[in-house]
């Protein structure tokens, strides 16, 4: 029996587990304890209403239009700013790659990120108020007669998620644009290839799955704008998001089970998208994006 | 526009600048490249031959000079409609198109009929010997496979022109060997004009009808082969071309030639251009062999077996390191007797 | 390049785009900053006249003391306990290749994915159930949950580049376990530990939604505080507002520009980029 201690731990180290792998587990606990564990118990929850059938919350949620019109709300914000985000991104990427000083302008992108959007909020506030600079500015050129409403609104939203949004899909994308081998489009250039063709058959093709990514990712982040739709939104009306539901079922009305439901809904919708967009990429081409070995 | 005709006199640089920044990559270069010639542009490393073929193909703008094809101004011609073959370093074979379509890509973008690229590519890969791989990706093709591929890839639009920028440099040396001759050979079967960058002068004698020689942005020599070889115009030239031993010494007239001093010996010498006071001596190792009496004592550093012979490493009376080749076995530590052939003494001004 | 006209216009075009972009930015932070510093400010370019009494205001009405302390508690144990837990981890994701491994990766990668709105609300239930919610650790353990993988991805590819060799080299010459990461592994680690500490000493301050969720009356971060006081609008002088405004980004600026010197600006986007 004294043989087989060492050989045991050898096969186990050859299966890569040894000391040094067990330091992944308090990583690995943690993540269990307080994320995994949180949402299955939120799940369990949203199963256990108030009152009702263990369905209950999901069937009121589906015909309250109060809290069902959160959904069709939240897209109709989500989808075009991240849509116009992405696609700001690509030229604006494309243009920055080839400049030498990047660092500035990248600097300067980051700070909405880094600020958080309910700076930002309060910035809009400020800054597009009917007093705001930029009405000022607009009646000055006389593109606007008087104040445009750009906050406590739809537009509001929009605004702030563009603000946040941008510099986070242009720096993502920007990251994927680098990763393609310059020469690359100089030898579509030799061939013969215009601008518009090289982008078309080079470029976009080999950016693709990044922007499936990008879309994605940018996409739940707005889905859940949460704060700016309070703060530079209609929370009553235009943008009454679904993450304000959750947050009143949980904070005004106390009902824990609702809210949990309301959660596990948000998590399905962004399950649903990233899965179409991740499956449209895996029709994509997936290699890497620079030329043979070298 | 049209691409350029296939049957051109001369493409001609004619003074051309290029810096970046405060730096000047390429320095009033000026050069002519006949049709069906292979000219190769060499230099050490960071010389400005890449900028150089980067100038040509239109993918770096001019600081100054111009570009002509025969009686056409290029400079300010965007890459796209200059009609120029490029092969790539690193091959830049488009990583998401199979082969067929990577080297139909030029004949697409302009637009031909889909009947005539399948030929035009059929033909190309027959040209490269590569039928029966056009479905693969390039990422399913070895290193030399891929290099077939880029070489039909720029050929197949029958340029006037094709560049190539170190085409061998990412491969083993038995590929290196193997492609050298189907370069040697799809030249001189398609009759292109080829100007070819490389950083190895072995490659460049073995390929060029003519060599150009860039050391810091500047061209120091234009010459066949032969030329360079045996006649370097300067000893900065000498060092690149592997004249390895290079010597400072004093120069005294004799007879047609100069007597110079070599570790601490004395020898005749070859002058390559007028002299005046300091010159410098430069010998191949090939060209510096033990003889019985030599006029350089040395005694053996290093010696290395090479097959045939040997490559040795020897310090002379008076500290110089010489590089020499013996036939006849040698070890550290012997003391022999070396001298050189007065030809094959390139003596130059310092 | 030689450019065509076309493409000429089309860049004049981007760039029109991102100049448009960054001075609505500038102009928006200026904003703020301005009005917190105005006397009075109604229809015209500028304030009347310029004071600091707003900071004075803000400093008393909104508590700031405290709140600030709280951040700092909060902050410090955020990084303190992530780059604990996850250097660690990230040394053994790096270097052992074990049955589970993708499984494990996925798992650290979902909190980053995950909106934190979306799981803040299942998190702040279980909280409350084990009465940690309203307290500060009930803060910390809630901003931990994107932290630890936050770190751990970022450390991953700095373990990595590190040549095994120069561990085993170490392990020839006698050093025991304990020995090589203190005096191998960690001065080898200290820029990545430093980058990714740094990121996510700067993403504590922003985070809102976790903080929001999670938080009581007494340990509220800043930028919860400030969201307080966006809401609450009326009730106090505006120009007040955007003085806590200014502190707020004051404070999350400086780290940025700190960890700016350390890190890409891309870095702090691409962290989950796979």
């Amino acid at each position: 029996m004294n043989g087989e201690k060492p050989r045991l731990r050898w096969r186990l180290r050859e299966a890569g587990l040894d000391g040094v792998t067990l330091l992944v587990l308090p990583g690995v606990l943690f993540v269990l304890a307080l994320f995994i564990y949180p949402f299955l118990y939120g799940l369990g929850l949203s199963f256990h209403p108030a009152k009702g059938d263990w369905l209950a919350n999901y069937r009121r949620f589906f015909s309250d239009p109060f809290l069902w019109r959160t959904i069709p709300t939240t897209l109709l914000i989500a989808a075009p700013v991240t849509v116009l985000n992405v696609v700001l991104s690509v030229p604006v990427a494309l243009r920055v790659r080839r400049m030498r000083r990047q660092r500035l302008l990248t600097t300067i992108l980051v700070i909405p990120i880094t600020l958080g959007t309910v700076m930002v909020a309060e910035g809009l506030l400020t800054y597009l108020g009917p007093r705001g600079w930029l009405n000022r500015t607009l009646i000055l050129f006389g593109i606007a007669s008087g104040p445009v409403h750009l906050v406590h609104n739809y537009w509001g939203v929009m605004l702030s998620l563009l603000i946040s949004g941008f510099p986070f899909t242009f720096l993502l994308t920007l990251s994927y644009v680098t990763g393609i081998d310059p020469s690359l489009e100089q030898a579509g250039a030799m061939l013969g290839a215009r601008a518009r063709q090289r982008f078309r058959h080079i470029l976009l093709p080999l950016l693709a799955p990044g922007l499936a990514i990008t879309l994605a990712l940018a996409f739940v982040q707005a889905f859940t704008v949460f704060p700016s739709a309070i703060l530079v939104g209609d929370p009553a009306g235009a943008t009454r998001v679904i993450s304000i539901a959750a947050y009143q079922a949980a904070y005004e009305q106390f009902d824990y089970s609702l809210a949990s439901a309301i959660a596990m809904l948000m998590a399905g919708v962004q399950v649903v998208i990233i899965v179409a967009l991740l499956g449209a990429r895996s029709l994509l081409f997936r290699g890497p994006a620079s030329s043979g070995k070298g | 526009m049209a691409p350029a005709p296939h049957d051109f006199r001369e493409l001609r640089l004619d003074g051309v600048c290029r810096a970046f920044g405060h730096v000047n990559a390429l320095h009033d270069v000026t050069l002519s490249v006949g049709r069906g010639e292979f000219v190769a542009l060499v230099g050490p490393s960071g010389c400005g031959k890449s900028t150089a073929l980067n100038c040509i193909a239109g993918l770096l703008q001019l600081s100054a000079g111009a570009i002509w094809l025969d009686d056409r101004r290029l400079d300010d011609v965007g890459p796209e409609d200059r009609g120029f073959g490029m092969v790539f370093q690193n091959y830049a074979l488009f990583p998401h198109m199979t082969v067929r379509r990577n080297i139909g890509f030029g004949l697409a973008a302009q637009h031909r009929p889909k009947a005539e690229i399948a030929r035009r590519v059929d033909e190309a890969l027959a040209l490269v010997r590569l039928a029966g791989h056009a479905e693969k990706l390039p990422g399913q093709l070895s290193g030399g496979q891929q290099q077939r591929v880029a070489i039909a890839r720029a050929v197949v639009m029958e340029p006037p022109l094709v560049l190539m920028d170190e085409p061998l440099s990412n491969l083993d040396a038995k590929l290196r060997l193997e492609m050298r001759a189907e370069i040697r050979r799809i030249h001189s079967m398609l009759g292109c004009s080829t100007i070819y960058v490389t950083h190895d002068q072995e490659e460049a004698l073995s390929l060029a009808d003519r060599i150009v020689v860039l050391i810091d942005g500047r061209t120091r020599q234009i010459g066949t082969p032969e030329e360079l070889y045996t006649a370097p115009a300067n000893a900065d030239v000498a060092e690149f071309m592997g004249y390895r031993n290079l010597v400072a010494s004093d120069a005294e007239p004799a007879g047609d030639g100069v007597m110079v001093t070599v570790g601490g010996g004395r020898l005749p010498g070859t002058p390559m251009r007028p002299l005046g006071g300091r010159v410098v001596v430069a010998i191949r190792p090939d060209d510096l062999r033990p003889v019985l009496d030599g006029p350089i004592v040395a005694t053996v550093e290093i010696a290395e077996y090479h097959g045939r012979d040997f490559y040795a490493v020897a310090r002379a009376e008076d500290g110089t390191d010489l590089y020499f080749r013996s036939e006849r076995r040698i070890a550290a530590g012997d003391t022999l007797r070396l001298g050189a052939p007065p030809a094959r003494v390139l003596v130059y001004p310092a | 390049m030689p450019k065509s006209l076309q493409e000429r216009l089309w860049a004049l075009a981007v760039w029109a785009l991102v100049a448009f972009f960054v001075v609505n930015l500038l102009a928006m932070i200026a904003a703020v900053l301005v009005n917190s510093f105005g006397t009075r400010w109604f229809n015209t370019w500028l304030p009347a006249g310029f004071t600091t009494q707003w900071y004075a205001f803000a400093w008393n009405e909104f508590g700031l003391p405290s709140i600030l302390w709280v951040t700092v508690e909060v902050v410090g144990a955020v990084v303190v306990l992530s780059g604990l837990i996850g250097v660690p981890t990230a040394y053994a994701m790096a270097r052992r290749s074990f049955p589970g491994r993708q499984a494990v990766m996925f798992l650290f990668l979902l909190p980053l994915l995950v909106p934190p709105i979306t799981y803040g609300i299942p998190l702040a239930t279980v909280l409350y159930q084990a009465r940690l919610a309203g307290t500060i650790w009930g803060v910390i353990l809630a901003n931990l949950v994107p932290s630890v993988p936050f770190v751990i991805l970022i450390m991953i590819p700095f373990v990595e580049q590190i040549d095994p060799r120069v561990e085993a080299a170490a392990r020839v010459f006698g050093a025991g376990t304990g020995r090589l990461f203190v005096q191998v592994l960690v001065p080898l680690l200290t820029p990545g530990i430093l980058a990714a500490l740094l990121l996510v000493l700067v993403r504590t301050i922003a985070m809102f939604e976790l903080t929001f969720l999670t938080a009581g009356s007494d340990s509220q971060t800043l930028v919860v505080a400030l969201y307080y006081a966006v809401f609450a609008a009326g009730v106090r002088p505006g120009q007040s507002i955007d003085a806590m405004a200014v502190v707020y980004m004051v404070t999350t600026l400086i780290w940025l520009l700190i960890a700016l010197r350390f890190v890409n600006p891309t870095q702090i986007v691409t962290r989950a980029k796979q």
